[in-house]
């Protein structure tokens, strides 16, 4: 990777996976590109692909993408083998071509895991997310007249951890980036979040079995400590929450069984 | 306060009379109230998953009502919403520096230019204490001080510290809040979730909103749902101007076909551009990204005082600097609305003091904050926007100012709604930033987010029941004529476009609109202007049917498809924004006109003529739209020329 290359615009062959939906073929297709600007993001590179395909009258590379902006999660490409590309804590979208030198092969990819099924070329369905998230990520207030929000005062560092945690803009990068595509990492993220706060200590114990036991259902893998999640992380988002996710339930067992 | 429609019977805001203090009480008393075992009964269609979305469609799940809920994103937390940065107001006033809900309510209307509803206004800034209470209470890890108590920010337009926040990621953190408490409902089974949905049409029986059609957007399937009210909270319009702040699928279609439906639309000439975004870089620039308002908390807005500059920022030396805002307007300095800001860098950069390669950039400089605070303390305020702003430009923000430049932002004009958040349609709720409510002609800073959280935790919650208490409303079907009807048009428009088969990319006609838009109906606008800005859009808009192309078959996820469906709507909607804009010969706000200015070259508005909310019912296609007055009125806050100097 050289920063910037010095040329005005450069060419970029790219070798991307089209599949045409959940049960059809994949393949890799290569095409080239001639004008690629190093002020262009990853994604506007992608636009020029499509544009061009579209006046071919071939059909556009579908991928996943909103914000642009690193925040909404959509974007979700393995670029050359790593969730997200090569920058560290950069989502794809994020992720500018004057990274790259001119001529550079790239190669893109769909995350890969069972439970993100394939909908086509680059887009999966990463449902599983929310049903994890439906099954307990939540503190249990309804709308309302809660106390007034400064009547708890939350420690400066407890805040800050608990909004570590909280970054996470679920993209599924970790599930992408881990050998088991295990779903730890997210879901620690926000047992964590809710764990540290006193708003969400309440129902630690529920939460950490029901979203344990909704993320083993959908089918992700185990986690055997490779931590290739936070690597891929685009929000840093640390393994310490993991461990912190271990504790939680494992205290919620022993919990569940005196109270049981 | 009497509303004094002037076309009595449609455009009746409902607003109550008396003190205004106690107007929401009142009207929320006079309501009658849903029993609790009725509330099964009815059945809520929320389209958007935004804030106001989703905490419309968690409140009233929990209150016991059946719910669908409906967006187009893979999964509802990525809706738009997600990407707000800088923060949430709320009359607090935890920092004992006066703040108040009057002075919120004084700000807002204020800051709109004189051109909201007073009533709605107050009862913003009235629920905004109890949104910080609420969020705080589902955990959201907003900023605190080392005591433990919450931390605040100022934003433009005010001279309290009002703003709430969670680093850069505000309304990541808010909305994971509300959508946190919607998948509980899920996960209860209140509420039903359909994602990768796009609304294509509304479905009125006898005249009272009773369902949707969809598109799936997967199957490419067309699916009916019935309901016995519907909320639309689809968000704003920005991206008419293709070039805008918002994410890539915000659009007009749900409001637009509503409108087509009868639902008046408002104010739509009312549209924001922010001050602080990263330019222009190239023709192949997909969207603008925000630097978000709170930068200008710390951050000095300048250009050379000499024309044509061209050395490096660091090498101007401090007197041979123009602290623009500073020198304009002394009081707010580098604070003042949004609107005002803007026009003050586009003077700049007109009158050829414009920075950067293409001259339309101004300097935010850090500097001094740097000197002042350390480099620490701004890293841990704004760290995640300098990074953003470094991985775009390449630049280092700590080292070299910020280079930045207006962009189409917010819009402040949406359907029109009365006080219960209902539109001219029966049983159509609109909220957040999808309606019109609130803002007037100008948004101050960090009150989409306490608006859009308003609409759905507080008001929706009370005043759909008066809609249910109100109307008789038989069981529907989704095999009902209606909903035949709207299957086939939905239906004939997608194969329509994909008929077309022509020769022109759709993001090129998208990029042309835009072009139009921004050039003609943005900072400034002007009669000639605006004129031909209709005929171009016309002339764009019959291109489009003849020559767009849009590949595959609608049988499958089709991007380019959504797209499309979504350019041919901003087409029809962009004539009414600027027909509204040719009609509003006064400045106001976001809608500036250059016919009507101050000797100073500020917004002159005309409040003999012009205060009132434009409201626009449809008449067809290219066929003028009728327009509806509903007139303000203020008993409060008295209106005078802005001042921020
Ligand atoms: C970059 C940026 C930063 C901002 N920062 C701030 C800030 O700091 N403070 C502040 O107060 N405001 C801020 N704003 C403004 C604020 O974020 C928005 O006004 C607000 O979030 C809008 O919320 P909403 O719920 O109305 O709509 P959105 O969040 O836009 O949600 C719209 C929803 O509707 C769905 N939808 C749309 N059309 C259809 C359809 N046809 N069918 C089905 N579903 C549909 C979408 O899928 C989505 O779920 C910012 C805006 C931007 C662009
Ligand atoms: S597109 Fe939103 S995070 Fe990349």
């Amino acid at each position: 990777m050289s920063a910037g290359s010095g040329h005005d615009t450069m060419r970029i062959t790219l070798k991307i996976w089209r599949q045409a939906g959940p049960d059809a073929k994949g393949g890799m297709v290569t095409y080239t590109l001639d004008t690629v600007s190093p002020d262009m993001s990853f994604l506007e590179m992608l636009d020029v692909l499509n544009e061009e395909l579209l006046a071919k009258g071939e059909e556009p590379v579908a991928f996943e993408h909103d914000c642009r902006e690193g925040i909404c999660g959509a974007c979700s490409l393995v670029v050359d083998g790593i969730p997200h590309g090569p920058q560290s804590e950069t989502t794809v979208c994020q992720l500018h071509m004057r990274h790259y030198a001119d001529g550079a092969t790239i190669h893109i990819e769909p995350w890969r895991a069972n439970a993100f099924p394939i909908v086509r070329d680059l887009i999966v369905d990463r449902s599983a997310f929310d049903r994890i998230i439906a099954a307990g990520g939540f503190v249990s207030v309804a709308t309302g007249a809660p106390q007034d929000a400064n009547a708890t005062p939350i420690g400066g560092e407890i805040a800050e951890l608990a909004m570590d945690a909280a970054a996470c803009i679920g993209c599924g990068a970790c599930v992408a980036a881990c050998p088991n595509a295990s779903a730890m990492l997210f879901t620690a993220a926000k047992v964590s979040h809710l764990a540290l706060l006193p708003q969400g200590k309440v129902e630690r114990e529920r939460r950490a079995l029901a979203m344990v036991g909704a993320m083993d259902a959908e089918g992700f893998g185990n986690c055997t400590n490779h931590f290739e999640c936070m690597g891929a992380c685009p929000k840093g988002i640390s393994v310490e929450n993991i461990a912190r996710m271990n504790r939680e339930y494992l205290r919620a067992t022993l919990v569940s069984r005196d109270l049981g | 306060m009497t509303p004094q429609a002037s076309d009595a019977g449609r455009l009746d805001s409902k607003a109550p009379g008396g003190p205004i203090e106690t107007r929401w009480d009142r009207h929320r008393f006079d309501m009658k109230l849903v029993n609790p075992a009725n509330k099964r009964k009815f059945h809520v269609l929320v389209v958007g998953t935004g804030l106001a979305g989703a905490s419309a469609a968690a409140s009233l799940a929990e209150l016991g009502y059946r719910v669908s809920v409906f967006c187009i994103q893979d999964s509802p937390r990525r809706a738009h919403s997600i990407a707000a940065q800088g923060g949430i107001n709320a009359a607090k006033n935890y920092p004992n520096d006066g703040d108040s809900i009057y002075r919120l309510f004084y700000d807002t209307i204020k800051g709109g230019d004189f051109r909201a509803r007073e009533s709605n206004v107050y009862r913003l800034a009235q629920v905004s204490n109890n949104i910080i209470d609420q969020c705080a209470a589902q955990g959201v890890p907003f900023a605190r001080e080392y005591g433990g108590h919450l931390s605040n920010r100022s934003f433009g337009g005010a001279q309290v510290s009002r703003t709430f926040y969670a680093r850069g990621q505000t309304g990541q953190q808010l909305l994971l809040g509300a959508y946190s408490a919607m998948m509980r409902q899920v996960g209860l089974g209140k509420i039903k979730m359909f994602p990768r949905r796009e609304m294509l049409d509304l479905v009125k029986v006898e005249g009272v909103a009773r369902g949707i059609v969809c598109r799936n957007l997967v199957t490419g399937e067309y699916e009916r749902y019935a309901g016995d009210a519907v909320v639309l909270a689809t968000g704003g319009y920005g991206n008419v101007f293709y070039l805008s702040t918002n994410a890539k699928a915000c659009n007009v279609t749900a409001s637009w076909r509503a409108h087509k439906h009868g639902a008046f639309f408002a104010n739509p000439c009312y549209t924001q551009i922010h001050p602080t975004c990263i330019p222009v870089s190239g023709d192949h620039q997909s969207k603008l990204t925000l630097m978000s308002e709170s930068l200008r908390n710390d951050g000095r807005v300048w250009v050379p005082l000499e024309k044509g500059d061209t050395r490096k920022p660091n090498d101007i030396p401090e007197e041979e600097r123009d602290y623009y805002l500073e020198r304009r307007y002394p009081a707010f300095g580098n604070l003042v609305p949004r609107d005002v800001a803007s026009r003050a860098a586009k003077e700049r950069c007109d009158a050829g003091y414009g920075v950067g390669a293409t001259g339309f950039a101004v300097y935010l400089d850090f500097r001094d904050a740097i000197a002042r605070d350390g480099e620490d303390a701004i890293r841990a305020r704004y760290g995640n926007l300098f990074q953003m702003y470094e991985r775009i430009t390449g630049e280092d923000p700590y080292r070299v100012p910020m280079r930045i430049y207006p962009a189409s932002h917010y819009t402040m004009g949406g359907l029109w709604v009365d006080y219960n958040l209902e539109s001219t349609i029966p049983g159509l709720f609109v909220l957040g930033e999808a309606n019109f409510s609130d803002h007037g002609a100008n948004r101050l800073g960090a009150s989409a987010l306490m608006q859009g959280l308003a609409d759905g935790y507080f008001v929706i919650p009370y005043t759909i029941g008066g809609h249910f208490n109100a109307r008789a409303l038989p069981a529907v079907s989704t095999d009902a004529p209606q909903f035949q009807a709207s299957e086939t048009m939905a239906r004939e428009r997608t194969d329509k476009l994909l008929a077309v088969g022509g020769k022109r990319s759709i993001n090129s006609f998208h990029r042309a609109l835009g072009e139009i838009v921004w050039n003609k109906c943005g900072m400034a606008r002007n009669e000639q202007g605006l004129t031909s800005a209709i005929e171009d859009i016309r002339a764009l808009r019959a291109e489009f049917w003849e020559n767009v192309r849009v590949p595959g078959d609608g049988g499958y996820l089709n991007q380019s498809l959504e797209h499309a469906g979504r350019v041919a709507d901003f087409l029809e909607f962009a004539e009414l924004l600027v027909s509204d804009a040719l009609d509003r010969t006064e400045s106001c706000g976001g809608h500036f006109r250059e016919e009507s200015q101050t000797e100073e070259g500020e917004a002159a508005r005309k409040d003999d003529e012009f205060s009132y909310v434009a409201a626009w019912e449809f008449q067809g296609v290219g066929e003028k739209a009728k327009l509806h007055k509903e007139e303000l009125t203020f008993e409060y806050v008295k209106p005078s020329q802005r001042s921020y100097k």
